[in-house]
């Protein structure tokens, strides 16, 4: 009976004491001067480094919004939905009035990307390689202007014949690359504001690709011939290069009313800030209704990367890394600071459960962590994106909730990381040891991204601890834009949180290797 | 001097963790370096530096090196000692050059053997990767001048990462804070350059850093097109190396200990 009644007893003290065993591990910290300034420290550093590198990058983006726009500046602009886009392309136009419809046929697409040599040199490429999502086809658009509602039906560089409308949409048709052995004919017609692309390999015999309603659409619109052609990605490399497509076009028929009834041809937004090679003389009227087009840019969803000049704003992620080295060293100290000075074992003699002891240091450490993180970030995150946008760079909109998301899972990825380097001090005994394998773990990655292969780089950002600054990626990607989705330029293979979860897997492991071998050894 | 280097010495040789530290520093440099270069692939586009991509590896080994150097410095805090050795030693700068000899002496051994085991992973692995003659790329030689400068300037770069530690370690003392400050003034100036864009800020971050500037050393190709050359930029990390030193070397002799 007396045995019931302590184990009762002992188990009420025991939850009574971890409240107490929590208390003395906040005591511990908080008495400690140095820890509490290395805190704020560590918060000055993630603002401090921000703002650092957010002034490290300038660019002639209208600083305040289109009103303030001079002529030097450059803009991004924006479809139909008001989301970013980009609209170069060589345009052979007229204007159409009324309902109609546009035929023709594409005998051949080949194109090579150029330049990217160093020193801003051109590169001669060895074989002309066609970029995947060059296009040439017709399209319906509103007006001359970039980022006009349009619809249009092409042929693709590697992705068969296209249907797409309003920079977003895209719909499959005839599968297989153009050649003069294998032609495509195309055909797009308009009815009020109903626009529907056609596709044939033979001119007779039409299979119908989609429907796109353009709302608003005038009764007069530019009906032409286009082509266009990407950033060109050499498979493997993070450079991306402006490149040319060029297309013939024959058996070009018009139906429906042409007011001014003659081709014109003009390169859309070659002064834009994309990728693009001028192409002044970019096409040629064979005869009546023949054409060759040469033409440089795309039609499509604006994406990240340095080539593409667009990101969200996250050089608030190197602000992140030296928060995370001070912490990292605090929350070691923490531990092993208790070690040298022989503290622990007082602090084992007054509470023996050692598993219990690790547990209440983690949650002191990882909560005081998340605080700081927290208040660095917020203000990091206000700091550099005004810096950005005063110094002239164009920042990708983010919503709200990503944005939170960024800021709380960057306070949370210095609380696990925090915890993580605490169980290595722990498991360790020894300051340097944890300190370095803390910060190898979490920090060289960063450095060999840099200087890897995207595919050893995509694979150090899945396996290492690292992988948890996943959440802060924010770059929009799409399907329709070949790009290097690399880290380098901010996209992470992992899912934010799926990249957290990473460094949590590996804290954990620390924690349970460390709470083992407290137990196991004598002090 | 010459017993101060006998009693460095002594201490050096007999902690396990010394010759654990070295033979790590060789295994890491070379085992990051064999997995760098099998992970790469010849690409038609761009040229690649394959003595350069072939020594990555010490982008780790260095963080071996400066952990041992802390050590030599920082564990005789910890545990006391340094009352004992400096009352041995009262000439307490004496102390440190001695320290510093031995440190070389340690990173150039630890080095040579990591460096060399680099150049052969990258000689063995690199043409079954495409880097191959017929593509541009002849076998990595240290006949061939400007591998050999990367070759003998990383074992240089070794050497003042380890000579930055120690002076870092002699004025903070604390380990835990010393390698902190070390690794955090190699690792930030990289990762500042890459998301800094303007191009004159890139540069000069990377003229200053200590990591981006001595690492330098290891370009063979496009050396034109570096922010720093070579052996000014290995001067840079020398620099660094010697304003830490400097300000240990003070601070040892102003402090008590």
């Amino acid at each position: 009976m007396t045995t019931g009644i302590n184990a009762h007893r002992s188990e009420a003290v025991g939850h009574d004491g971890f409240a107490h065993l929590l208390r003395a591990e906040w005591t511990k910290f908080r008495t400690v001067r140095g820890w509490v300034i290395a805190l704020g420290a560590a918060a000055l550093a993630v603002v401090l480094m921000s703002f650092v590198s957010a002034s490290g990058n300038r660019f002639s983006f209208c600083p305040t919004g289109p009103s303030s726009c001079t002529s030097r500046h450059l803009a991004v602009p924006t479809g139909p939905g008001g989301e970013p886009v980009t609209d170069s392309f060589m345009f052979v136009h007229q204007p159409l009035a009324g309902n109609g419809a546009v035929t023709v046929r594409v005998a051949s697409l080949s194109g090579s990307p150029v330049g990217g040599g160093p020193n801003g040199t051109l590169r001669a490429v060895s074989q002309p390689v066609l970029a995947p999502w060059a296009k040439a086809g017709i399209i319906v658009k509103r007006d001359l202007s970039q980022g006009a509602a349009y619809a249009a039906v092409m042929v693709t560089g590697a992705h068969g014949v296209r249907m797409q409308y309003n920079y977003t949409h895209d719909a499959p048709g005839l599968p297989g690359a153009v050649a003069v052995s294998s032609p495509r004919w195309l055909r797009l017609t308009r009815i009020g504001d109903l626009i529907t692309g056609y596709d044939s390999t033979d001119g007779s015999h039409w299979s119908d690709i989609g429907t796109a309603q353009l709302r608003g659409l005038p009764s007069t619109a530019q009906i032409g011939l286009f082509v266009a052609s990407p950033a060109y990605f050499p498979s493997g490399s993070n450079i991306g290069n402006p490149s040319v497509a060029t297309a013939s076009f024959d058996e070009i028929s018009v139906r429906g009313d042409l007011p001014a009834d003659s081709w014109t041809g003009e390169a859309i937004g070659a002064n834009a800030f994309y990728p693009v090679l001028s192409t002044a003389s970019g096409w040629h009227r064979l005869s009546r209704n023949a054409f060759t087009i040469t033409g440089s840019g795309d039609i499509a969803p604006r994406v990240g990367g340095s080539i593409f000049n667009g990101d969200t704003g996250t050089s608030i992620l190197v602000g992140a890394i030296p928060g995370l080295i001070v912490l990292i060293v605090v929350a070691t100290l923490f531990v092993t600071s208790e070690y040298r000075r022989g503290l622990i074992r007082v602090t084992f003699t007054a509470s023996p459960r050692r598993g219990r002891v690790l547990a209440a240091k983690a949650i002191v450490v990882g909560s005081v962590a998340f605080a700081a993180g927290l208040v660095g970030t917020a203000l990091a995150e206000v700091v550099a994106h005004h810096v950005l946008i005063t110094n002239g760079n164009y920042l990708l909109p983010v919503s709200g909730p990503t944005e939170a998301r960024v800021i709380v899972g960057t306070a949370l990825l210095l609380a696990v990381a925090a915890v993580l380097a605490l169980a290595l001090g722990t498991a360790f005994r020894r300051s340097a040891a944890a300190v370095v394998t803390g910060i190898v773990l979490l920090v060289l990655p960063f450095i060999l991204v840099y200087t890897l292969p995207a595919g050893a780089s995509t694979w150090l950002m899945r396996l290492t601890p690292t992988a948890a600054f996943a959440v802060q990626g924010t770059q929009p990607s799409s399907p329709l834009v070949a790009n290097a989705y690399t880290v380098t330029n901010g996209y992470y293979p992992l899912e934010p949180w799926a990249g957290l979860a990473v460094l949590c897997g590996y804290a954990a492991i620390a924690l349970g290797a460390a709470t083992w071998l407290l137990r196991r050894r004598d002090v | 001097m010459r017993e101060a280097l006998h009693a460095e010495w002594t201490k050096l040789r007999t902690l396990a963790s010394t010759s654990w530290l070295l033979l790590s520093t060789a295994v890491l440099t070379v085992g990051v370096s064999a997995a760098v270069v099998a992970a790469s692939s010849y690409q038609p586009f761009g040229y690649q530096d394959t003595p350069k991509l072939s020594l990555t590896g010490i982008d780790l080994g260095q963080v071996v090196v400066s952990i041992l150097a802390v050590l030599v410095m920082s564990n005789e805090y910890s545990t006391g000692m340094i009352r004992t050795t400096l009352t041995a030693m009262p000439r307490r700068l004496v102390v440190l050059a001695a320290k510093a000899t031995l440190l070389t002496g340690a990173a150039v051994a630890g080095g040579i053997v990591a460096v060399g085991g680099c150049l052969l992973a990258g000689r063995l692995i690199l043409p079954s990767k495409g880097f191959t003659v017929p593509h541009g790329y002849p076998l990595l030689s240290l006949a061939h001048g400007g591998t050999l400068r990367a070759a003998g300037g990383s074992v240089l770069y070794l050497v003042l990462i380890s000579l930055f530690s120690l002076g870092v370690a002699t004025a903070i003392r604390d380990s835990a804070t010393a390698v902190g400050v070390v690794l955090g003034l190699l690792y930030l100036f990289p990762l500042l350059a890459q998301v800094v864009t303007d191009p004159v800020w890139h540069r000069h971050l990377e003229q200053i850093g200590p990591m981006t500037a001595g690492l330098a050393i290891q370009a063979t190709t496009d050396l034109h097109s570096l922010p720093i050359s070579p052996w000014a930029g290995l001067g840079v990390l020398a620099l660094w190396a010697g304003a830490a030193l400097a300000t240990g070397g003070i601070l040892l002799r102003l402090r008590d200990a």
